[in-house]
């Protein structure tokens, strides 16, 4: 909470300066008579301040100046390509791209440039190169070309060979981020246990997390997997810290969005449901394939769900709520933003006053996020935990009576 | 419907991130963290069932001292009951040996007084003896012409005080 607020109040201060860098940028340009108009200034300085403020890249799609596109943009300014603007800021990316002034081939990129990695198994060859390589998209590089479609860049080999693609991209690093933090926030709090002893009272963060790691032990992990509940507890911890922070970091205005892609939350999902099937019992090997105490006619009907239901929806579910929950969270933040440009669109006027309206939504949205990033971090690790108990549960009473019926 | 599909790469790398991060955090911290959490919750514990104890302890000794102070209390009672009784009976020996002891004393004193009147009517008739005697003598002499009336006389007076 603080951390966002605090992170805010950095990026007011950080957008009055870029107000002025934008300024400095544009004066000169105007001066030489090029064909920048004062509304599509406006514009770029608005939407550079409220993005920056409200925690997105302040990469606008007409300014990405891409090779093929700047042409046609520049001549269609007026026109947003929402869906592309909405997409380019929660996809991945080949470059940590944090702001972009100028236009067209003008424009100046303030980006990271990160690792390309590729395996192409048609010619079984390994590239290893920085993004760079690419000049955004302006040049192909060893035999890859970078392309954007709908605001997400993406590669392409020029013969048409196939190949892996293990970059690490902005997401990728993102990760890592993300896990350095968790490293050294959980490390520090762990020295602090060996440092002080169980008996002293805990000071610092170690005061903020004690009582979620009780309460992920007390309310999560013992209710559920009863008196096995120890063995868990080191995944159910990682699992909840991992998503928390990338919850809230998705939140801050440097583009992290891990949680809201399907392809992380499907990995968390992955290490569930192995750790569920490796430790999945007869019984519930048991309840999928011989449910007990149904007639037979009924099990024909019954085994196809019950399989479909522990073996694929279970851990599918997870990954999807997860991811849906942040995505939308995100897009929902973005258009709401977004409709100020909608509306500028029309009309200067209605842009302008459909300015407070906009960042009073994108608080108030903020706010529920904050929330719903704690809720679904919880609801994940309760649901790891409560999938993983009915894999690991005993015979119960309640089949026993079924038997014996 | 292209957001639906996950980035092997990305896939890749946070699978195995999250693999070693899962194993490394679990030995570097939360091992430690989760073993000191269950000590001080143990130890908070015993401390609550060790106070319960001492409380428990307390309460008996209480009871002890207040079973120690009633003794003590009835003793008091005793000794003080029994202090009276023996002054009671010392004091009542007293008397009734005082009681005796004047007796006695009265009786020798009686016996000294019957004693000594014996002693003194002895004398007394001693004396009187003697006294008759010594007028016997001087009227004797005065008669002593008529023997045979003398020895009768003497003889009268000697079966007189036999009598007597």
């Amino acid at each position: 909470m603080t951390c966002v607020l605090t992170a805010l109040f950095a990026k007011i201060l950080l957008s009055i300066f870029f107000l002025r860098e934008i300024h400095i940028t544009f004066a000169p340009e105007l001066s030489k008579g090029m064909r920048v108009s004062h509304k599509t200034s406006m514009k770029s300085i608005v939407l550079a301040t409220l993005l920056v403020l409200f925690g997105m890249n302040s990469s606008f799609a007409q300014e990405h100046g891409t090779a093929s596109e700047p042409a046609i943009e520049h001549h269609e300014e007026e026109k947003l390509d929402i869906k592309g603007e909405i997409f380019g800021h929660i996809s991945d990316s080949y470059d940590w791209h944090f702001f972009s002034f100028g236009q067209g081939h003008d424009a100046n990129h303030i980006s990271l440039p990160l690792p390309v990695i590729l395996f192409n198994t048609t010619h079984s060859k390994l590239d290893v190169f920085l993004s760079s390589a690419f000049h955004h998209g302006h040049e192909p590089h060893a035999g890859y070309e970078l392309y954007v479609e709908n605001g997400k860049q993406k590669l392409k080999t020029q013969d048409g060979s196939s190949f892996l693609d293990v970059s690490i991209t902005k997401n990728v690093l993102c990760l890592f981020l993300s896990i350095g933090i968790l490293w050294f926030l959980m490390t520090g709090i762990a020295k602090k246990y060996k440092v002080n002893g169980a008996h002293k009272a805990p000071t610092g963060i170690q005061n903020a997390i004690e009582p979620i790691i009780g309460f992920i032990q007390d309310n999560v992990a013992k209710p559920n997997l009863g008196t096995k509940y120890m063995k868990y507890m080191p995944l159910l911890l990682t699992l909840f810290f991992f998503i928390w922070i990338n919850n809230l970091l998705g939140l801050l205005p440097f583009g992290f969005n891990l949680t809201g892609n399907i392809a992380v939350t499907l990995a968390l999902a992955l290490i569930f449901f192995v750790v569920m099937l490796a430790n999945s019992n007869k019984n519930f090997w048991g309840h999928i394939f011989n449910p007990p105490g149904v007639p037979l006619g009924i099990k024909f009907i019954l085994v196809p769900i019950e399989i479909l239901s522990n073996l694929l929806i279970k851990p599918v579910a997870l990954a999807i709520r997860l991811f849906a929950n942040i995505f939308a969270g995100h897009t929902i933040i973005l258009s709401i933003i977004l409709l100020i440009f909608i509306f500028a669109s029309l009309s200067k006027v209605a842009g302008v006053a459909f300015v407070p309206v906009s960042v009073g939504f994108s608080i108030f949205m903020f706010f529920l996020e904050l929330l719903v990033a704690a809720i679904q971090a919880f609801i994940f690790t309760n649901l790891t935990a409560v999938f993983i108990g009915q894999a690991i549960e005993e015979h119960h009473h309640d089949a026993d009576g079924h038997d014996h019926h | 419907m292209e957001l639906l599909l996950p980035g092997f790469g990305l896939f890749f790398w946070t699978l195995i991130a999250l693999l070693f991060v899962i194993f490394l955090l679990k030995k570097f911290a939360w091992k430690p963290i989760l073993e000191a959490l269950n000590e001080r919750e143990k130890g908070i514990a015993d401390s609550i069932s060790a106070a319960e104890r001492i409380k428990a302890e307390m309460a008996n000794m209480k009871s002890e001292h207040d079973v120690l102070l009633n003794q003590a209390r009835e003793e008091r009672t005793q000794l003080l009951k029994e202090a009276k009784e023996t002054k009671d009976k010392i004091v009542n020996e007293a008397k009734e040996q005082a009681k005796e002891e004047a007796n006695k004393i009265m009786m020798e004193a009686r016996q000294q007084i019957e004693f000594q009147k014996n002693a003194a009517i002895i004398d007394v008739k001693n004396q009187i003896g003697s006294l008759v005697i010594e007028v016997s003598e001087k009227v004797l002499r005065k008669e002593l012409s008529n023997k045979a009336e003398q020895n009768q006389y003497i003889n009268t007076l000697a079966n007189e005080i036999k009598l007597n």
